[in-house]
């Protein structure tokens, strides 16, 4: 039983990695109704940018936030100069930009700042957290800083004007417009606030996987898993589903035999078909009805 | 994120092709399948080596033009499908000792049934579900095939070496010059199959349920053995471009069937235009030489030049080839009646 317990720990605690990744996840398929393959990238290069903030001086919070403000800008430019064209593509053109993004982003980081692997500071420290082996005091303000994440964008989607119009853009597009709502403009501050959750969570993610241009493809394989699992119309879903797929990951490495670190990622996306087949809303999600 | 989405006939995912515009024209037909018999009578080897490549990229991109073009279904998985076929063709050869022409059809039918088989739970997923699902799939191939369990078979982590056949009846030929024509003449054939099954009734019932699903079972379609029969004639015809792949390179691992893989199909069918059965040919065309062409502009930021590229043919021909080919014709009308 105690083994159990700290797998289940040790679970959350990787859990809030794909949690934090999760919800940038969902926060873009609710403001554009895609995936974007790019979003690790994305996340990534914000968090080169503040670990050279950081290599200039810049203490560790000042650069935490002059990230964030960097990132949301560049998620709205990017959505500006290269995805406002393509809103009235196919999907299939718009998969094709995300993987063109994700060439460049990461071609672009691995000329800056070549890819050797760095060390990136965490504020919370890294000693045993209250006392356990399995979870430090990185980990549990990880988890802290996600849930704070979240509780902000409920408000944010519940109380603000802005939240609401966002909500009504996504949901109705065209009753939206015809109430004076600029969807397009909502689109891209969706594009923005992904890009800014996404750096914070590269921020988080970077002291446990090392700051590297490659870190985040499996990180961002997880996510999904985890915003599926979840339900990619629910941002608190996508955050227990990070949390459950960290903690699935942990038991069925310890309890089922021959399953070793190895097939831990098939594991993950046996998980993303089985969760598609058998409830594609998700846990926590919606199901959306269709008139015909 | 209202309950119910009010959608009264959801715009298609994929463009509607007419099948007529799927092909090529007569004369161009012949044009292009003379160059294609032509040119390695004066090239190097290394040259026929990288044509031959070609051939099997495009084969593999027209199945995935098939399946998208064709049934209006995504796959960011087609890795997975090629790389059963080349295991498939690599295991029989080296531990059964077949004969490698033989190998090809049982890849394709090993494939097929795969792929029949994905197509089931596929069923149920459409656009970027369907897409993520067999993203997943292509992330999880290399895993699999390391596994110790199998490492009798397909040699784990090393991967298998194939023997590259010689020319037969001692015809006076380099073993690359002989299988790029044995390549060449299975492409053709896939071609022309692939081509008389769009227009035939399958090719329809394909057609009907990417423009309307609805309406197709409506219609009389039975949509869900269409959708999977789709996937599997996508995944045989892969299995058939992977089998070749691995006697043409003459080495299958693990680490060459990455989801690396399945995107540059991806990008191909993009780049040669959906459901344009000939564009496949200059899609493969770019995922082999561009990046290549990406290095030599710079060596450090050869992703950016790639993406850069990748970038203007959405902006410029959002449809790929097919649209250089509609505006050549235009052109080619226009200078005639001059």
């Amino acid at each position: 039983m105690e083994l159990f317990a700290n797998q289940v720990l040790a679970g959350i605690a990787t859990g809030a990695i794909y949690a934090c990744m999760a919800l940038a996840v969902v926060m873009i398929y609710q403001a554009i109704d895609h995936l974007n393959f790019a979003q690790g990238e994305m996340a990534m290069f914000s968090t080169f940018v503040s670990w050279q903030l950081m290599q200039w001086g810049v203490p560790y919070w000042g650069a935490f936030v002059l990230t964030v403000a960097f990132s949301f800008a560049a998620g709205i430019v990017i959505e500006r100069l290269l995805f406002k064209p393509l809103a009235k593509a196919p999907i299939l053109t718009n998969v094709a930009g995300f993987i063109a993004l994700y060439a460049i982003i990461n071609s672009v980081a691995g000329l800056i700042w070549d890819f050797t692997i760095k060390q990136y500071p965490t504020p919370f420290g890294s000693s045993p957290f209250l006392g356990s082996q399995l979870i430090s005091t990185h980990q549990a303000g990880m988890i802290g800083i996600t849930l704070l994440m979240l509780a902000l964008l409920f408000f944010f989607f519940r109380f603000t004007r802005v939240g609401l119009a966002m909500r009504a853009a996504a949901s109705l597009p065209e009753s939206a417009r015809l109430v004076g709502i600029n969807t397009s403009w909502m689109i891209a501050l969706g594009w923005g606030m992904a890009s800014a959750i996404g750096s914070i969570a590269g921020m988080m993610i970077a002291p446990v996987v090392f700051l590297e241009p490659n870190m985040m493809l499996g990180v961002l394989i997880y996510g999904f898993a985890a915003a599926v699992l979840g339900g990619l119309t629910s941002p608190f879903g996508a955050v227990m589903g990070g949390f459950l797929v960290g903690i699935f990951e942990n038991l069925v490495g310890t309890y089922i035999p021959g399953v070793g670190n190895e097939l831990k990622l098939p594991i993950a996306l046996a998980l993303i078909i089985v969760v598609l087949v058998v409830k594609p809303a998700g846990l926590f999600g919606r199901a959306i009805v269709k008139r015909v | 994120m209202s309950a119910a989405e009010e959608i009264v006939t959801e715009a298609p995912a994929v463009e509607a092709v007419p099948k007529r515009a799927m092909t090529l024209g007569y004369g161009t037909s012949l044009v292009v399948l003379a160059a294609l018999i032509l040119i390695p009578l004066f090239v190097k080897n290394f040259i026929i080596f990288q044509m031959t490549m070609l051939l099997i990229y495009a084969l593999a991109v027209m199945a995935l033009n098939i399946l998208t073009g064709g049934s209006g279904q995504f796959s960011l998985g087609q890795s997975a499908f090629y790389a059963v076929g080349a295991y498939t063709s690599a295991i029989l050869m080296e531990h059964a000792g077949m004969n490698y022409a033989l190998t090809l059809p049982i890849a394709g039918i090993v494939c097929f049934g795969f792929g029949f088989l994905f197509g089931q739970p596929a069923l149920r997923l459409s656009g970027v579900y369907l897409a993520l699902a067999t993203f997943a799939l292509a992330t999880a191939m290399p895993q699999l095939l390391k596994l110790g369990y199998f490492e009798h078979w397909t040699g784990g982590v090393q991967g298998l070496v194939v023997t590259k056949p010689d020319a037969p009846f001692g015809l006076p030929m380099s073993q690359d010059m002989w299988l790029y024509y044995f390549t060449l003449a299975v492409s053709i054939g896939i071609y022309l199959a692939s081509v008389n099954l769009l227009r035939s009734r399958s090719g329809r019932a394909f057609m009907a349920i990417r423009d309307n699903e609805i309406a197709a079972s409506a219609m009389g379609v039975d949509v869900a053995l269409y959708k999977t029969l789709a996937f599997g004639v996508s995944a045989g015809i892969t299995g058939v471009a992977g089998g070749l792949g691995a006697i043409a390179v003459q080495f299958v691992a693990p680490d060459g069937y990455t989801i690396q893989l399945a995107i540059s199909l991806f990008l191909g069918m993009v780049v040669g235009g959906v459901g344009w059965l000939p564009g496949s040919i200059v899609g493969s065309a770019f995922i082999i030489f561009v990046p290549n062409i990406a290095e030599g502009i710079s060596k450090g930021l050869s992703g950016a030049v790639f993406g850069v590229l990748l970038f203007l043919v959405i902006f410029l021909v959002p449809h790929g080839a097919r649209q250089i080919a509609i505006i050549a014709q235009q052109l080619a009308a226009k200078f005639k009646k001059n």
